[in-house]
C-alpha cells in the first residue's frame, strides 16, 4: 500500500528569486485527503513560506482554484486518490498574473466583473415601502443557473481566448452579466449591450466550450454567451437600422 | 476597449443563419444528391425538368441563400478556427479578411449564376 504521495509545487517567490521554479513535498496519503488538505499538511508540517488561498474547503468559496497535473480545478473538490500513484503538480491558475506561489491577482477579473454591471438596474427606483419585488418561481428559474457562479475563475484558465486576448470580458463576467439580464426585476440589459456588444465582449468568444467542461458549479458560461450573441445581434441591427433612440428602449 | 464599431455581432449574423439555413436543408441534398439518386432509390430526373425545377423564382432565391448563408457561416467558423488552432491574435485580421472576403465573392458568383439560370 502505497503510503505516501509526491505533491510537486509551482513557487515563486519575487523578492528571493525572479523566476518560478518547481518544489517536490512528500505528503502522507491519506483517504479523502483533497489537494488543498496536503497543501494544508506542506504549509503547517513541512514548509510555512507555502502562500495559497483557500477559505470554506467546501466548495463555496471560489478562492482555491489551481493547476492540479494541468487542469483548472478547486483543490477542495479533488481527491489525492484520483492522481494515484502521483506525482501530482500543482500550478498557480492559467491566464492570470502571481503574486506569490499559488496565489493569483484577480484585479483584472475584478475591473472586468464592473463593466457588466452585475447588479440590479430597475426600470424605476423602489423604496423600501414599495414592499417585496416579486417574482414567480418561472421567473426565477429564467436565471437560477447564472447566480451558482462563485467567481473561482477556473473558466478562465480553461479559455484559450482569455490566453490570447486580455481585453476579453471572459466567461464568468458574461454570465453574469445574463443572470441579471434575465431578471424579470431589472432593465439594464441596454446597458450591458454597450458593453457585451464591443470589442471584448460576447462576441470575442470562438465557441470553444471548455469553460463549461472547467466549470465546479454547471452555471454554463458557454450555453449563456450563445444566448447572449443571439440577443446581441437582434440588438445590433436595431441600432444600425432604427432611427436614434427608437433602438434604445 | 477601442473606440471603433465592433462588426463581429454583424458576421455573426449570418453565420448564425447560415448555420440554421445549412443544418436544416444541407443534408436534404446530401441525402438526395449523395445517396437517394446515385444508388438508385429514385428516378434520376430528366435535366429539363430539373433546371425548369431550378428557375421558379422561389428555388432561385432558396439554392442563393443556401449557398451564400453557408459560405459565411463556413468563413466565421474557418476565422475562429484558425485564430484557435494557431493560437494567434495577430492572425486574426487578416483571417477575416481572407475568409469573409471568399464568402463575398462567392456571393456573388452564386448570384450571377442563380440569377442567368
Ligand atoms: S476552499 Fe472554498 S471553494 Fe475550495
Amino acid at each position: 500500500m502505497q503510503k505516501t504521495i509526491t505533491i510537486q509545487v509551482k513557487r515563486y517567490i519575487p523578492e528571493k528569486q525572479p523566476t518560478p521554479f518547481y518544489q517536490d513535498y512528500e505528503v502522507p496519503l491519506e483517504t479523502k485527503w483533497g489537494v488543498l488538505d496536503a497543501l494544508t499538511y506542506i504549509k503547517d508540517e513541512l514548509d510555512g513560506t507555502l502562500a495559497f488561498r483557500w477559505s470554506c474547503h467546501m466548495g463555496v468559496c471560489g478562492s482555491c482554484g489551481m493547476m492540479v497535473n494541468g487542469q483548472p480545478a478547486l483543490t477542495c473538490a479533488t481527491f489525492l486518490e484520483e492522481y494515484l500513484p502521483g506525482p501530482i503538480c500543482i500550478e498557480p491558475l492559467d491566464h492570470f498574473p502571481v503574486i506569490r506561489d499559488l496565489v493569483i491577482d484577480t484585479d483584472a477579473f475584478m475591473g472586468k466583473l464592473k463593466y457588466v454591471k452585475p447588479w440590479l438596474i430597475p426600470a424605476e427606483e423602489r423604496s423600501v415601502d414599495d414592499g417585496e419585488n416579486r417574482q414567480t418561481p418561472a421567473e426565477l428559474a429564467a436565471f437560477k443557473q447564472y447566480t451558482l457562479c462563485i467567481n473561482c475563475l477556473l473558466c478562465y484558465s480553461a479559455c484559450p481566448v482569455v490566453g490570447l486576448n486580455e481585453d476579453f470580458l471572459g466567461p464568468a463576467a458574461i454570465a453574469l452579466a445574463q443572470r441579471y439580464n434575465y431578471d424579470s426585476r431589472d432593465a439594464g440589459q441596454t446597458q450591458r449591450h454597450d458593453v457585451l456588444l464591443d470589442h471584448g465582449g460576447a462576441f470575442d468568444c470562438t465557441l470553444i466550450g471548455e469553460c463549461s467542461r472547467a466549470c465546479p458549479k454547471h452555471v454554463d458560461p458557454t450555453g449563456a454567451i450563445q444566448r447572449y450573441k443571439a440577443d446581441g445581434a437582434m440588438e445590433f441591427w436595431k441600432r444600425l437600422l432604427l432611427p436614434r433612440g427608437a433602438a434604445k428602449r | 476597449m477601442s473606440k471603433s464599431r465592433n462588426n463581429d455581432p454583424f458576421w455573426w449574423s449570418f453565420f448564425g443563419a447560415g448555420g440554421v439555413f445549412s443544418s436544416f436543408f444541407v443534408p436534404i441534398h446530401i441525402l438526395l444528391l449523395g445517396l437517394a439518386l446515385p444508388l438508385g432509390w429514385v428516378l434520376w430526373p430528366e435535366h429539363g425538368d430539373l433546371l425548369a425545377l431550378a428557375r421558379n423564382p422561389l428555388a432561385r432565391i432558396y439554392l442563393f441563400l443556401l449557398i451564400a448563408l453557408s459560405l459565411f457561416h463556413a468563413a466565421h467558423r474557418i476565422r475562429f478556427t484558425l485564430h484557435d488552432l494557431l493560437l494567434a491574435k495577430s492572425i486574426d485580421t487578416p483571417a477575416a479578411f481572407v475568409c469573409y472576403g471568399g464568402a463575398i465573392v462567392g456571393t456573388l458568383c452564386a448570384a450571377m449564376t442563380v440569377w442567368t439560370l
